[in-house]
């Protein structure tokens, strides 16, 4: 007889081991890992409605992963060692435009964005300034970037080398998702198919030589942020994952060697409940496709992880104090909903990028929930709520309406329907319509923004100090570019390009292996992708409105 | 006589959820909105509104390079010999709004203006500019 559910929910929860903390409320009322009926769901089961780990937090929080990057490596890195003082358990690294585009810093397209939104990088020489004095092996690393991924994959590699560390060794995500800045991020270099041709060479090489690591990170966050409804961004989202798995499997890869490597990022927006509702429903939905229609075998593929970040639209520039309100509510539905890991937004980045004190803020916001609250204590506390549970479901036939439509677009390939949906504009046009939607109830008023459309006294009150980034910071970066080139092989590296453009022109070819020897001769990013865009061309976007 | 506007994204930010939706929003109040797609330079936005005869630019700027490359923006179309006026809508803090306007900036909408402020500032440029 097969054990009931909740007696292998019960196996799971007694053989993991648990977070030395007392599970009671503030007045001593002793709690369960998880309330609900014994015939009911249980988390750390399938479908994982509930949670993907039988004890959630009881074993171990979420990682509060701030997201940073500004300036020069250098800057970067001291940003980094702030972080793991204050208690941050994991790095993720955030890029400059022209890095996120695959160009040097002195590309004339570069500037005035040189380290504003995110770190310069350039070359290997950057990426060991970026990570010094890190230790690799402990501490995991996620690189938010997509079009230049494989580049900085090869880059990170080639310095952990240098190091020391070993490639099994290393523990993190590469965003990799290439498919959403098409529909929404609009951060794209080579035309689609190209660029799929360079994700399929990063799952596969992920997959032989580095077990700890998580090859893409699948991202609605974008999505809603460029105006997606909640429906939307999930069901967008897992389309996406699904058609990155197809991907593999046309790479010869199992469906249980890639899914398991997949992990998911999401948005947290402001309608607290239906957050939570998107949240249960993703991980409904993708254990249930894994299964059923990929036939996945192994757990791991079922198990939808997740990384969540509270969402920018929703802070204002009013007001900005406020923000630290805003976010923690939805840091909170992030936490509700079981997310694994979270960034929460700084209050001033309606402004700027984060200062180090409001960033440490919105670090401290994650720390009250986790360490003040009590919510830590209980697996889904909101499970079972006829409210919740209603919407969990309503959320996923939203989703399953959509993957129909992609499918259809398809003709019976996720793949294929991501990627025509891409080429006819079907995502573009549906965010930007959801968009549109939004901000004319904001303008007529009938939906409430504090501080903008409605409260606004104290909307002149004195500015936040805010983080000022100059054009020094583009010079200085410029300054060590030439450096690098001065002091390089020239011969290593033109044998290094005809490497990467003999390998890029055979589509069978991997290319991580081209671009960790073009790293390691300090061939440049912008030379790298140049030699790729000569042999895959360059994706133009038709303006549509 | 109706206004035409060309909004346009100039430099490597991909953000185009505001350019989108201001665009839908100025053709709802009646204006005729051109936009000509992402990844654009000071010279090719100088170049597209001299040639569709607009009566303003609108710049989306999200990155925190609107002091660098908004000015670059005036300077060439003012070198065409043209005088339309450019606006600025996006992510700039208040700081900066004196070193646009001292550049030739003739309006900027900050975070959370609404469609209502827009259209009355922009038909008050395009009078301005017209007079």
């Amino acid at each position: 007889m097969t054990p009931s559910a909740y007696d292998q929910w019960l196996a799971l929860y007694e053989a993991s081991a648990k977070r030395d903390a007392t599970f009671a409320t503030m007045s001593g009322v002793a709690l369960n890992p998880v309330y609900g009926p014994e015939s009911g769901e249980f988390p750390g089961l399938f479908p994982y409605t509930r949670g993907v780990h039988a004890s959630m937090y009881r074993s171990r929080l979420w990682t509060m992963r701030m997201f940073a990057g500004f300036g020069t490596a250098i800057d970067t890195n001291l940003r980094f060692k702030e972080i793991i003082a204050a208690g941050g358990q994991g790095l993720s690294t955030a890029f400059d435009m022209p890095t996120l585009l695959g160009l040097d810093s002195d590309d004339p397209m570069a500037l005035g964005e040189v380290g504003r939104c995110g770190v310069a990088i350039d070359s290997l020489s950057d990426m060991r300034d970026l990570f010094a004095d890190i230790d690799l092996a402990t501490i995991t690393t996620s690189m938010t970037i997509n079009s230049p991924a494989a580049v900085m994959l090869a880059l990170f590699v080639a310095q952990a080398e240098e190091k020391g560390v070993a490639r099994e060794q290393l523990g993190g995500t590469l965003q990799n998702d290439i498919l959403k800045e098409y529909q929404a991020q609009k951060e794209f270099v080579f035309p689609p198919r190209q660029s799929m041709r360079l994700v399929r060479d990063t799952i596969a090489f992920t997959a032989k030589e580095m077990p700890k690591w998580n090859s893409i990170s699948v991202s609605g966050y974008h999505i809603r942020e460029a105006g997606s409804t909640a429906a939307e961004e999930l069901a967008f989202t897992l389309a996406n994952g699904f058609a990155y798995v197809e991907l593999a499997q046309q790479a010869g890869l199992g469906v249980d060697e890639v899914a398991p490597r997949l992990s998911f990022f999401f948005n947290a927006h402001i309608d607290f409940f239906e957050e939570i509702a998107k949240y249960r429903a993703a991980r409904r939905l993708w254990a249930t496709w894994m299964k059923d229609h990929y036939q996945a075998a192994n757990e791991l593929s079922w198990k939808l992880r997740f990384h969540t970040q509270t969402a920018g639209v929703s802070l204002t520039a009013q007001q900005p104090e406020v923000n630290v309100a805003r976010t923690a509510i939805e840091a909170l539905a992030g936490v509700l909903g079981g997310t694994q890991s979270l960034h929460t937004n700084s209050m001033d980045e309606a402004l700027a990028l984060p200062s180090e004190k409001a960033a440490r803020i919105a670090l401290r916001t994650q720390q009250v929930i986790a360490y003040e609250t009590n919510v830590v204590n209980v697996a889904d506390p909101l499970g079972g709520s006829w409210f919740v549970e209603e919407l969990t479901d309503e959320m996923a036939r939203q989703a399953e309406a959509i993957f129909a439509e992609i499918m259809a677009m398809g003709e019976g390939s996720m793949l294929e329907g991501c990627i025509k949906g891409i080429e006819e504009n079907w995502f573009q046009g549906r965010i930007a319509e959801s968009a549109y939607n939004l901000e004319r109830s904001f303008n007529a008023g009938t939906r409430i923004v504090v501080g903008v459309n409605d409260f606004t006294e104290g909307n002149d009150d004195a500015d936040l100090e805010i983080l000022r980034i100059t054009n020094a910071d583009e010079r200085k970066q410029v300054g060590r570019l030439i450096d690098v080139r001065a002091s390089r092989d020239e011969s290593k590296v033109l044998l290094a390009l005809e490497e990467l453009n003999r390998d890029a022109l055979d589509p069978e070819v991997n290319l991580m292996p081209a671009l960790i020897n073009a790293s390691r001769a300090y061939v440049t990013v912008g030379e790298m992708m140049g030699a790729m865009e000569k042999v895959f061309g360059r994706h133009v976007e038709v303006p549509t409105l | 006589m109706t206004v035409r506007v060309l909004v346009a994204k100039v430099g490597l930010d991909g953000h185009d959820r505001g350019i989108k939706v201001v665009a839908r929003l100025l053709r709802d109040a009646g204006m005729e909105v051109v936009y000509t797609g992402l990844f654009q330079t000071p010279e090719t936005v100088a170049i597209a509104a001299i040639q569709e005869d607009v009566d303003v630019v609108g710049l989306s700027m999200l990155s925190g390079a609107h002091l660098t490359l908004a000015p670059l923006v005036v300077e060439a179309l003012r070198a065409r010999g043209s005088d339309i006026p450019v606006v600025v809508g996006g992510i700039v803090p208040n700081n900066d709004l004196d070193d646009l306007r001292a550049a030739g900036v003739a309006a900027v909408f900050g975070p959370g203006a609404s469609a209502d402020e827009m259209v009355a500032s922009i038909n008050q440029v395009v009078s301005q500019a017209r007079a």
